[in-house]
């Protein structure tokens, strides 16, 4: 399946031209819903509601008060709190949980007279490389159906991808927002960790989590990023650094700039039309101008260890909070409060949630604390530094987003740890608290999409958007 | 109480005092007590999927001010931590706190002892942390969990093992207290819980270095029974030893109704809470003008004033002390004689005795006849001012003083009105007292030629004779000197 999206900048201009309306855009899309069902993108469509929204947003264009998003068409990934909405972050544990208060990228976004068209489906608890993990149902990738989407913000990514909605919002701990992307073919952005808001976003993982855009295009991740960017009274974590305005820094002018390659990472395990990509993105950038440098990375390979010991660490304490003991799943069966614990968490949680929480509770207890989570504390910090040196030669780094494309289903899910591989590009950003973008640039030899990312330094989203745009622009899109 | 005198007990204490912030730590609910269960509450306190904690300022200022009172170390950067275990009364799963970081650490408290000499308790550290829900298990139906509580903020003051008796637990504890209502960080309160303490206890042979195996004693709700669990505990251990037993390292819940410490099950206290640095919150940085602007904002601290009570004012060291016990105690004082002296024009040194005594025995004898707080004194410091000027300016005597006392206590009355309604005013004219006198001399003849005989005792008895007839009101002075002068005229 090959279909040309429709961008958010494509219909700001039908609306601004009066030749659509914001309820007839959501009209489309909630029929391509209904057309995709298969693909189970979406764990909630809000019908009406959304069409009430879109309603008061055409009022508020013909009135000239209509804001910087007027008409978008938003997809949310089922982690991050709507009031009055479940948030059932694709668990049976919270499978009827409705959240009381809206997340501050909501409250953002509607500011902005976004509109919301539903929740998408994901791994439960964004834990997973292929939404083959959720409670509710795999997501089907629209490339080829027979292939994962990727994950964790699978549905998210399908919702964009399968043109249900202009952009949507996931998370990313690990590479769930840019992994997804790669694999079907979109933009996806990870921002800086502390540019956007986590309040309301259920947390996996509270010092890696971050909340970031899917979108058709370069442009519309930049338009939402900064909407959804700043600092929030309630995230004691989100940065007081001033937004810059990022659809200004789209200049496709890469001349100049000073892109780094790890070529020794890359060297393992990488499918040849994936390298392929790489060799012609770097090409393409010298042709534009861009110095490309080679750079060390000599921590890359403690990245997944690392990771998957302080996420898991997090992710166990996070998670403690879901115990039947005041909302969500409870066991029937249970006759004391021991058993209420173990039995409602047992049946409440799936196979790879299980796995993490006891993984982070063993690297937390006593007499292995040392030994791996305050090690694992280090090396973070290590890694860290690998891209700060880096950094002072060159403005971003350049890589493959996956080792390989999209994959099968079931073809990882008996291998936990090949399956944890697929985020080895990605992960990285995460612990060092970077941003991260991956674009879609060129395909294998099934026609399946290759994501090139994108990193740079904390707070410079505009500068790997503009390498990002200048390789879209490049695929003549 | 007396132990067996071959062990010393080595006690440390963990005293938790609730901080009398507005809202709580991490979100921005009321931390009213006594409203009705589950009402103080939101998403965050309520740990509900989503929600982040954001920390209060109040919560670091009133524990530097903590911290400063006891000679800490402020720590420049501090940072919270995760303390996880499952409880139905803790939403999250976890308990914010500090843990390898606390925010003060390595002060001193020193405590006057019984004897009149003084020690110091080294305090180890002092953090920050957020309370939990309250369980409540004492009931027909299925254990309730009140979430109010949730979020309110606590410092966890933890001392080292310098207390050698349950008495001195006691007086450091009592000292503790006094510190933190004089900061005005936490009331104090032991009864109601906004002040907790937990026991660490051993024992070992007088002299050795060597610790013994120490217990933890917890649900102390009162002074008196951390005074009597430690005493029921140390008295267990040395017995358990002179039995050739050895002590088991482990946790006992304080029965202050049976009178014993019973060990917690071992499932319950075999914990491992999981610490790590809390990843919603950035580290807490305290800089020298944080610490020199808290410094400014910190009254005079007990120990002071008592010492200045006694070298300014003049005061008996015992006076200093019941008035310096209690912070509103010491104010009420302080204000009193602030206006006796003003109004009065006299000097504070000459005054404070007078007032002290006034204070220590008619007014707290009130506040503790009536059970309440001096807060709650019906005598304002101004009244009881005008009440000892007319006392000193001889316009009533000492014993109408405590009468009018007793009406101001009861009806809130200036004592000028009350003075003046009952005509209570003072005798002092020597003509009016003169004709007093000769009429007691004239109705006690007898007494007279005893008097005159030699038994100079009788006096007395025309003195009482003098008031007797003037309902009191006569100045006894003048009485005095006009009886010596008229006896001794019939003497001739």
């Amino acid at each position: 399946m090959q279909r040309t999206l429709t961008t958010y900048d494509q219909t700001r201009r039908a609306l601004e031209s009066g030749s659509t309306t914001c309820e007839r855009t959501v009209e489309g899309y909630l029929e391509s819903i209904n057309t995709g069902k298969r693909l189970n993108a979406f764990l909630a469509v809000f019908g009406e509601k959304v069409l009430d929204e879109a309603r008061a947003v055409d009022r508020k264009i013909a009135e000239g008060t209509a804001g910087p998003l007027a008409g978008m068409v938003v997809a949310v990934k089922d982690v991050i709190c709507m009031r009055d909405e479940k948030v059932t972050c694709a668990s049976k544990i919270l499978e009827n949980f409705v959240s009381l208060y809206d997340a501050t990228v909501i409250e953002r976004l509607r500011a902005a007279d976004a509109v919301f068209i539903g929740k998408t489906n994901m791994d439960e608890f964004a834990m997973g490389s292929s939404t083959e993990n959720s409670a509710f149902g795999a997501v089907l990738n629209p490339v080829d159906e027979s292939r994962v989407p990727g994950g964790s913000s699978g549905g998210s990514c399908v919702a964009v991808a399968g043109g249900m909605a202009h952009t949507a919002l996931g998370t990313d701990t690990g590479g769930s927002i840019r992994q997804p992307a790669a694999f079907c073919g979109i933009v996806g952005l990870k921002p800086t960790y502390g540019r956007v808001s986590r309040y309301g976003l259920v947390a996996l993982s509270s010092s890696f989590d971050q909340i970031g855009p899917f979108a058709a295009c370069v442009a519309d991740a930049a338009r939402v990023l900064h909407v959804m960017s700043g600092q929030d009274v309630n995230d004691s974590t989100s940065a007081a650094v001033p937004v810059p305005d990022y659809t200004a820094a789209l200049t496709g002018n890469v001349a100049g700039l000073k892109v780094g390659v790890p070529w020794t990472v890359l060297g393992k395990g990488l499918q040849p039309e994936i390298r392929a990509s790489v060799d012609r993105a770097v090409q393409r950038l010298r042709e534009g101008g861009a110095h490309i440098e080679e750079i060390e990375l000599p921590h890359s390979d403690y990245v997944i260890s690392t990771y998957y010991i302080l996420m898991t660490a997090e992710a166990s304490s996070n998670l403690a909070r879901y115990d039947g003991a005041r909302y969500g799943y409870r066991s029937t069966t249970a006759r004391n409060l021991s058993e209420l614990y173990v039995q409602s968490r047992s049946e409440g949680f799936g196979q790879e949630t299980k796995r993490r929480i006891m993984l982070g509770t063993y690297v937390l207890s006593a007499g292995y604390y040392d030994a791996y989570y305050r090690k694992a504390q280090k090396v973070r910090r290590m890694i860290q530094q690998d891209f700060f040196n880096a950094f002072e030669n060159v403005d971003c780094v350049l890589t493959p987003t996956t080792p390989t494309t999209a994959f099968k289903f079931g073809e990882k899910t008996e291998d936990p740890l090949e399956m944890y591989l697929s985020d080895i590009f990605t992960v990285s950003a995460n612990l060092a608290g970077l941003p991260g973008i991956s674009v879609p640039f060129g395909k294998d030899g099934q026609g399946l999409p290759v994501g090139i990312q994108f990193v740079g330094r904390q707070f410079e989203e505009s500068t790997i958007l503009n390498a990002a745009y200048y390789l879209e622009q490049q695929e003549g899109r | 109480m007396k132990f067996n005198e071959r062990y010393e007990p080595v006690i440390g204490l963990e005293v938790h005092a609730q901080l009398l912030t507005r809202s709580k730590a991490f979100c921005g609910c009321s931390t009213e007590f006594g409203i009705d269960p589950n009402e103080n509450v939101c998403p965050v306190c309520l740990g509900m999927p989503g929600t982040l904690p954001v920390l209060n300022l109040q919560v670091v200022e009133f524990v530097i001010r903590m911290g400063l009172a006891v000679n800490c170390r402020i720590a420049p950067k501090s940072v919270f931590a995760r303390k996880n275990y499952f409880y139905p009364d803790l939403p999250k799963g976890y308990q914010i706190s500090q843990y390898e970081e606390p925010i003060c650490s390595g002060g001193e408290i020193e405590i006057d002892l019984d004897d009149g000499t003084r020690t110091t308790v080294g305090i180890i550290r002092i953090h920050m942390e957020e309370d939990a829900g309250k369980s409540i298990h004492d009931l027909d139906v299925d254990t309730l969990v009140d979430v109010n509580r949730c979020g309110v903020p606590l410092i966890e003051i933890v001392s080292a093992p310098d207390l050698r008796s349950p008495r001195e637990a006691y007086l450091y504890l009592s000292k503790i207290r006094q510190l933190v209502t004089y900061l005005g960080i936490c009331d104090g309160n032991m009864e109601e819980g906004s002040l907790r303490c937990d026991a660490n206890v051993s024992v070992r042979l007088t002299g050795a270095d060597r610790m013994g195996t120490k217990t933890e004693v917890k649900n102390m709700n009162s002074f008196r029974n951390v005074e009597r669990a430690l005493e029921f505990e140390i008295n267990r251990q040395i017995r358990l030893i002179e039995d050739g037993g050895k002590v088991v390292q482990e946790t006992l819940l304080w029965d202050a109704n049976q009178n014993v410490a019973v060990p917690m099950r071992s499932k319950e206290e075999a914990h491992d809470y999981r610490y790590f640095p809390d990843p919603d919150l950035v580290p807490v940085l305290v800089d020298e003008d944080w610490i020199n602007r808290v410094k400014k904002t910190l009254p005079e601290l007990p120990t002071a004033k008592r010492d200045r009570f006694v070298t300014v004012l003049g005061l008996p060291r015992y006076d200093a002390d019941v008035l310096t016990a209690d912070r509103a105690v010491a104010g009420y004082f302080e204000t009193t004689l602030e206006m006796v002296t003003v109004r009065g024009g006299s000097d504070a040194r000459e005054s404070a005795k007078q007032v002290s005594n006034w204070v220590m025995t008619e007014v707290l004898r009130v506040v503790s006849e009536r059970k309440i707080s001096i807060a709650e004194f019906p005598v304002s410091p101004g009244r009881l001012s005008e009440l000892l000027l007319l006392l000193r300016g001889g316009t009533i005597s000492g014993k109408i003083a405590k009468e009018v006392f007793e009406e101001m206590c009861s009806t809130g009355d200036s004592p000028e009105s009350i003075v003046r309604s009952k005509g209570l005013t003072q005798v002092s004219d020597a003509g009016e007292i003169e004709e007093v006198i000769a009429r007691v001399l004239a109705d006690n003849e007898a007494q007279v030629k005893k008097y005159l005989g030699g038994n100079v005792k009788v006096f007395g008895f025309f003195v009482g004779e003098a008031m007797k007839l003037t309902g009191g009101r006569a100045n006894p002075k003048v009485v005095n000197d006009v009886l010596r002068k008229k006896l001794e005229a019939l003497k001739g």
